[in-house]
């Protein structure tokens, strides 16, 4: 993840980019926004509008959405804060995405957890189907990224696609559910555990177990 | 006030202070890199922790700590020992260990700090990482990798300079420091982030390699760039003067330099007269001291002669040639070169009353005719610091980016005598209000009605005058003193046809209008005064000499001599002294002790380091302000005087900076 870096400003990048402005709806969206914030106090609002601007491109490419540093200038201007400090919360954040991603951001969760409930098994089957690590495929579907915990650790290994969690996968489950994006279907968020809704143990409750049927005061046995 | 313990020693410290003061206070002294009196408290470097109690049982950051009643601090414990070392160890795991390249070396507080707090070795063995650099300017050099991210930098700019341009970007271990797109930091304050870096992340580039500061003599002295008569301290080795850094007063400077101050050093070296000249039919020959004397005295002026004294002279110098023309019998004495001619008979009234350091206690003020982020870069850092406690600020003027909300009043200088609703309410609401008036606008003639605005608004209290004009010129408020001031100005020398007009540095006059005067020019750079000139004595810049200074709040600072001139060129008095002898006249003094004896017996204030006073302001007469601003004298901020505009650096600061000029980097 260290090698994040801003895509550099070409004139390319300017004549994409350089008239960047809110679609209708997301103006409305960006005036709300602003207006959570005390007057005075609406660069409070930069993150959320980053978020937004993001999701536009994304609209507009057919990706995930990325920030070109004109959009980023574009929102620097709306709220009167220096440019600087827009940059700074853009590269800070690794939800925003500095360069052009893929329609589908894939986001494998590598840290300890995960790893030790098969990762690798995870990463191996994005690979296997093309993809590599911090580059887009050629198609334009996929990006992959490795990244830390996702705080998903109760139902290793995960992975983050654009904005859902899928959980409790297999080299097998996460082919089921990347086969279901890429034929444009919206595959089940969360766990992939059949039987399972959330977090809660694999068969049945292992403590508190009186709690399942009724509130059960436990006070007297302690 | 809360009393600690700090050590086993009990003291009471001043509510709102920090642990760190608290034990800075007892005696103590704490390591520190992010934390530094003049910025806001980050607490990001953790080299400052001490163990506190009551309090979780782990060491604590001390800047960031507010002392509290009771607290048992402890800073000589193992716990804080081995924090520090901690600390230490992982600020030094990606530093690379290139002090013998590094400029900082020496100077270092990253070195300092870990000789003192460290462990003495590394246990780390794996790849450091390293930053590419980024291009800051013309001014700063960076070598990223050695940064520490104390964020400093940043913070200065944002908070002190006013000029949002430095960030931190990513985060963790891939954090960088960089200004966005890599653009030259664009003020006049950019280079303090260079004493502010505890490391050697960012250095000065025309210094760069130039010289170890152990190899340095260090001399105490004055800054003439600007008229807030900056103290500096001017680094040199042998008879070159290597670089000029600001000394702490906290009544004029605090502890910032403007960049012209600072790096108009190298002008000291370049285009310098090292010998006399003399006009020889319309071509200037270079000739002997003894050739130029005879010169001089075959013009035999008698009574007619005039001085006119340049930007950056001294009280001495000027005093000598006060005493040479009275000597001759002649009192044609101006300093103003550019043909201002407001009155100063009351020297109250051309003075900056509210002092540099009061004015940022101001609730309202009004500029009139004044870039003052131009004429007096440390000037507007105080009014910035009074606009962050609420002051509301107005400007009458040509627009000026002041680096804080201001309103504009327009450029009409009739606005003085009927101000808006808001800026009238404003000044009349006012704890302290002040207006500061310059250049611009006495050269309007608007002296007059301001003071009556003065008046309206009572900008004279108790305890406050809010009444100040901000020279340019840092021999202005001396001259003033001196009496280097006729009543019509410049044009009363004109109109005098002086037959010898000896010039004290100054390069800025009309010499045009004094075609039938011998110009005999006293001077160290070959500029537009001597280009005129028909007679060159080559003199000392203000490095080469001792001298008295008055900056434009009347605070009389001396100056000492780190090197000597070059060449031929010799200290201003001894020369103007020995145009007495080469005229017949007798100046009554043959030693620089015995000039300053004279000078301080003539004007008094001058021989006591301070605030002089100039009592009361005049009673104001009845004054209607007319005229526009169209323009403020200083085009260019850094080629403002002729060392400046002999200086390499100060050249491509005005290209680079200013008019957008590109320079292509060397590959290193």
């Amino acid at each position: 993840m260290a090698d994040r870096h801003l895509e550099p400003d070409t004139p390319e990048l300017r004549a994409r980019w350089g008239t960047f402005a809110w679609t209708k709806e997301n103006a409305a969206k960006v005036k709300e926004i602003i207006a959570r914030y005390p007057a005075g106090r609406q660069r409070s609002a930069v993150m959320p509008l980053l978020d937004l601007a993001q999701r536009q491109v994304g609209a507009e490419t057919n990706t995930q959405g990325w920030l070109p540093l004109p959009v980023m200038e574009y929102v620097a201007t709306q709220l009167e804060m220096p440019i600087i400090r827009v940059v700074e919360v853009a590269t800070f954040y690794f939800m925003y995405n500095l360069v052009p991603v893929g329609k589908f951001h894939v986001q494998v969760c590598g840290t300890t957890p995960c790893m030790l409930r098969g990762s690798d098994a995870i990463m191996a089957a994005c690979k296997k189907r093309g993809m590599e690590k911090g580059h887009t495929t050629e198609d334009g579907l996929w990006t992959l990224t490795e990244v830390e915990c996702m705080g998903n650790c109760a139902s290793a290994p995960m992975v983050q696609i654009n904005d859902d969690n899928y959980e409790d996968l297999t080299a097998e489950r996460l082919d089921a559910v990347l086969d279901a994006l890429a034929a444009g279907k919206m595959p089940k968020a969360g766990t992939q555990e059949p039987g399972r809704h959330t977090v809660e143990p694999l068969g049945g409750p292992t403590s508190l177990k009186d709690m399942v049927k009724a509130n059960h005061d436990y006070r007297k046995e302690w | 006030m809360p009393k600690v313990t700090v050590d086993g020693v009990e003291l009471e410290v001043p509510a709102g202070a920090t642990v760190l003061q608290a034990c800075e206070m007892a005696g103590k002294e704490i390591p520190r890199f992010c934390y530094h009196e003049r910025l806001s408290i980050a607490g990001n470097c953790r080299m400052c922790l001490v163990e506190v109690k009551p309090g979780p049982p782990k060491p604590q950051a001390s800047c960031a700590l507010p002392a509290a009643e009771g607290q048992e601090i402890r800073t000589d414990s193992p716990m804080v020992k081995k924090a520090r070392e901690g600390v230490m160890e992982f600020l030094l795991i990606n530093h690379p260990l290139d002090c013998p390249i590094c400029d900082q070396g020496g100077e270092c507080d990253l070195q300092d700090q870990s000789v003192a707090y460290g462990r003495g070795a590394s246990r780390y063995d794996e790849n450091k990482r390293a930053v590419t650099e980024k291009y800051m300017g013309p001014l700063i050099k960076t070598v990223m990798t050695r940064c520490i991210h104390c964020t400093r930098c940043v913070r200065f700019s944002e908070e002190i300079a006013g000029v949002d341009e430095i960030g931190a970007l990513y985060r963790g271990e891939a954090m960088q420091i960089t200004t966005y797109l890599e653009k030259a930091a664009a003020h006049e304050l950019s280079a303090n982030v260079i004493d502010l870096c505890p490391v050697g992340a960012l250095t000065s580039r025309p210094y760069a390699f130039e010289a170890r500061p152990w190899e340095l003599k260090k001399t105490l002295s004055i800054d003439v760039s600007d008229a807030v008569g900056s103290n500096i301290r001017l680094d040199s080795r042998g008879r070159e003067v290597l670089r000029i850094l600001p000394r702490i007063n906290d009544d004029v400077n605090e502890e910032w330099l403007s960049d012209k101050g600072r790096y108009q050093v190298d002008g000291l070296t370049r285009r310098r007269l090292d010998r006399p000249w003399i006009r020889r039919d319309g071509k200037l020959v270079a000739a002997t001291w003894d050739e130029a004397f005879t010169a001089v005295a075959k013009v035999n002026p008698g009574k007619s002669v005039a001085v006119v004294a340049g930007d950056m002279v001294d009280c001495e110098t000027m005093f000598a040639a006060k005493a040479l023309a009275g000597a001759l019998g002649s009192k044609l004495l101006e300093g103003r070169q550019t043909g201002l001619d407001y009155d100063c008979s009351n020297l109250a009234a051309v003075n900056f009353n509210s002092t540099i350091a009061g004015v940022e206690n101001a609730d309202a003020v009004l500029i009139v005719g004044s870039h003052v982020r131009w004429e007096a870069p440390l000037v507007n850092t105080r009014l910035r610091k009074a606009v962050k406690r609420g002051a509301k600020v107005f400007v009458v003027g040509p627009e000026w980016d002041a680096t804080y909300p201001v309103t504009n009043l327009g450029n009409d200088l009739t606005v003085l005598d009927k101000l808006p609703k808001d800026a009238a309410d404003a000044l009349k609401n006012a704890q302290r209000p002040a207006i500061i008036l310059g250049g611009a606008a006495l050269g309007k003639g608007a002296l007059g009605s301001a003071l009556a605005l003065a008046e309206k608004y009572k900008l004279v209290r108790e305890d406050w005058n809010g009444f100040n004009v901000l020279h340019m010129a840092a021999a202005r408020m001396g001259g003033l003193m001196l009496g280097y001031a006729q009543k019509g100005g410049i044009a009363d020398l004109v109109k005098a046809k002086p037959k010898l007009l000896i010039s004290l540095g100054a390069d800025e006059v009309d010499y045009t209008r004094f075609a039938d005067s011998i110009v005999v020019y006293i001077g160290h750079h070959g500029d537009k005064g001597a280009h005129a000139a028909d007679i060159i004595l080559p003199a000392a810049a203000f490095s080469e000499k001792a001298g008295t200074y008055v900056n434009t709040e009347g605070r009389v600072q001396f100056a000492d001599q780190a090197v000597f001139a070059p060449g031929d060129a010799r200290e201003d008095w001894t020369i103007l002294r020995a145009l007495a002898d080469a005229l017949g006249v007798n100046v009554g003094f043959d030693s620089f002790a015995e000039l300053r004896g004279a000078m301080t017996r003539a004007v008094p204030v001058l021989g006591n380091e301070g605030l002089a006073s100039y009592g009361a302001l005049p009673k104001a007469e009845k004054a209607k302000a007319s005229g526009t601003i169209e323009a403020y004298p200083i085009k260019d901020f850094y080629l403002t005087n002729p060392i400046a505009r002999a200086s390499e650096t100060m050249q491509r600061c005005s290209a680079e900076l200013l008019h957008g000029e590109h320079f292509a980097e060397a590959a290193e």
